[in-house]
């Protein structure tokens, strides 16, 4: 009891940090920090959608990056093409994820273990390479958006504050969604799959196609992600597609506690603000970085989450 | 016709030298259940090794030969510290820890080459046109590839099929409690092999290192290709490796040689010249797409587990 106190108290406080940072950052005019964590709080979004599927559906993908690019590319494409509005922007984005994510869910689900591991990431190559070769929008070099997706009246997202937060209310409503999903009777199927699948289709449940809906419902929100970034970044390219990248979403989930609700927001907080730290310190961070990773590994079973359980029970 | 043989040819050297690479792989992979992300860093440190060492000992041979050796002994040192505590853990724990090898590698190398790339220059002697057919001369250093490729495949072959080592591979790959109990040091013969998978893959790196520039990172991209290929061959398949990369790295090259044209007769030509390279790079992951559609395990699984 006591060790679920100190992880929740930890969640918290780092809830409290995200929610009252733009206020820090107006109050210290450190304009960089607010930058810093709204990339920050979108790689959280597209962990968290990870997430939903490795650590609660037991399927690894290696190619989720897939969809930061098909949703950054379906924004920056309609603002190029002259259609600004997000009302049209977002959805094209979600839809063209979710899409995306039914195609390669079906394809990929007839694999298991390392094989699922491969095709996720083969097929995220192939996103790859097709971006590379839109010379309408850019090719290899990316595509700049002008304009950041147009939802007057509403909400601004030029006003750094206001897209913060419009990203913050996206991740935490992913969450409550995941949450949602989680405990209800779909996602206790989907985590009885990744448990032992041979018997819950023994009891006659579709095994794959639980699984395939749950691999769409992740894609989508990772698509959320996408569409988010290429606004935070005014620009998209083939780059958010790379395989290193889904690595990095990986790391993510697991240095924060697969399987847990907010470890992934804690992976992502972490490694990125880790990644920034060191990289002030020293031009060669990742000399750091990467053995740290191993340690991690090596060491800290069940990520942070894992180790703040473990002081707990202390 | 000159073309095609040419170009025949160096799909044939490419693919010999994806599956240097792949073989590594997959023999780490068969035997001790590792999946190694950083494989395509120690192709990386043969290419770097052979670019110093030809530079310090004057001579490209000698040069070959130590960065070899070196990445012998870089990857029986990784083994012995680092990845022999991730053997039984779960493959997403090999994923992260050897991910962050790669963060590790690309940065050394950096702090201790610098970001330029380096370059290999070969000697006059492997620069030079090689008659093969009547008519039609292909270079030297490829040729020269092609052979290397083939003789250790070769031996590679010989040697898990015919010697006492070999057979205890094929067995470690089959069962690894049995040969434990069976009183085989399990320990050295993993480092041995891991040793030996680092390498085939330095091997690889060095001997394409004349030919690209050697860079940071340029084993990331063909670390992919690995395996796609090991994928598609079936994990932990020698035989499936070599016949995977060949094909592999036949499409590559074919599908980069002559799909423009194909393309340019169905579409006009500036789409089709830019639609080529995406989809001539894309050739290969549709491969696997289609094979693992077929059959998932890959067309030559070597062991059901």
């Amino acid at each position: 009891m006591k060790s679920l106190n100190v992880s929740k108290a930890v969640t918290a406080l780092m809830l409290a940090g995200l929610v009252l940072l733009p206020l820090y950052s107006y109050l210290s005019g450190n304009i960089f920090i607010l930058t810093l964590f709204t990339r920050i709080v979108i790689l959280a979004l597209a962990a968290a959608s990870l997430n939903l599927i490795m650590g609660f559906g037991g399927m690894m993908s290696f190619g989720h990056a897939a969809y930061l690019g098909i949703g950054g590319y379906a924004v920056g494409m309609l603002a190029q093409e002259g259609i600004g509005s997000g009302w049209i922007q977002f959805p094209v984005a979600l839809a063209a994820s979710a899409t995306y994510a039914l195609v390669i869910g079906a394809l990929s689900l007839r694999t298991r273990g390392v094989y699922f591991i491969m095709i996720t990431l083969a097929f995220a190559q192939m996103a790859y390479y097709v971006a590379s070769g839109l010379a309408r929008y850019g090719g290899d070099d990316g595509l700049t958006v002008y304009k950041r997706s147009d939802f007057s009246g509403l909400i601004n997202l030029s006003n750094r504050t206001q897209f913060y937060y419009l990203c913050l209310g996206c991740l935490l409503g992913v969450i409550f969604l995941i949450w949602r999903i989680v405990n209800s009777r779909f996602g206790l199927v989907v985590q009885g799959l990744r448990s032992n699948e041979q018997r819950m289709q023994a009891i006659g449940f579709p095994a794959k196609r639980y699984q395939l809906v749950c691999f769409v419902i992740s894609g989508t929100m990772c698509g959320l992600a996408g569409a988010l970034l290429a606004n935070n970044t005014d620009f998209v390219s083939p780059a958010v597609m790379y395989w290193t990248r889904s690595g990095d979403l990986m790391v993510m989930v697991i240095l924060g506690g697969m399987g847990t609700l907010f470890g992934p927001v804690m992976g992502s907080v972490v490694y990125l603000l880790l990644e920034e730290f060191l990289s002030q310190i020293t031009e060669y961070w990742a000399l750091i970085m990467g053995p740290l990773l191993l340690l991690i590994v090596l060491f800290g079973r069940g990520g942070i989450m894992g180790l703040l359980g473990r002081i707990g029970r202390g | 016709m000159l073309l095609v043989v040419e170009q025949f040819l160096n799909g044939l050297q490419f693919g010999l030298l994806l599956f240097l690479l792949a073989a590594g792989l997959t023999l780490v992979f068969g035997i001790m259940d590792l999946v190694n992300l950083a494989h395509g860093s120690l192709y990386m440190m043969g290419a770097y090794f052979a670019a110093t060492f030809a530079a310090w000992t004057g001579s490209f041979l000698l040069g070959a030969l130590l960065a070899l050796g070196a990445t012998l002994v870089l990857g029986i040192v990784l083994e012995m510290s680092a990845l022999r505590h991730l053997y039984g853990r779960d493959h997403l724990d090999h994923v992260l820890a050897t991910f962050g090898l790669i963060l590790f590698f690309n940065e050394a190398v950096r702090l201790i080459w610098g970001p330029a790339g380096l370059a290999l220059p070969l000697p006059g002697w492997l620069t030079v046109p090689v008659p093969i057919l009547p008519g039609i001369h292909y270079p030297a250093y490829r040729l020269a590839i092609i052979i290397v490729a083939l003789l250790v495949a070769l031996l590679l072959y010989l040697g898990v099929m015919r010697t006492r080592i070999g057979m205890l591979i094929r067995a470690g790959a089959s069962n690894r409690e049995m040969i434990g109990a069976l009183g085989i040091n399990i320990k050295l013969l993993y480092t041995l092999v891991f040793g030996l998978g680092a390498a085939l893959a330095g091997l690889a790196g060095l001997m394409q290192a004349p030919i690209l520039t050697v860079q940071i990172g340029m084993g990331e991209n063909i670390l992919i290709l690995a395996f796609v290929i090991i994928v598609i061959g079936g994990i932990g398949s020698i035989r499936g490796a070599f016949l995977a990369a060949i094909f592999v790295g036949m499409i590559d090259t074919l599908g980069r040689a002559f799909l423009p044209n194909l393309l340019r007769q169905v579409l006009s030509g500036a789409a089709a010249s830019t639609a080529a390279p995406a989809l001539s790079s894309m050739l290969i992951y549709l491969l696997m797409a289609i094979v693992l559609v077929v059959r998932p395990e890959g067309l030559f699984p070597a062991n059901r587990r």
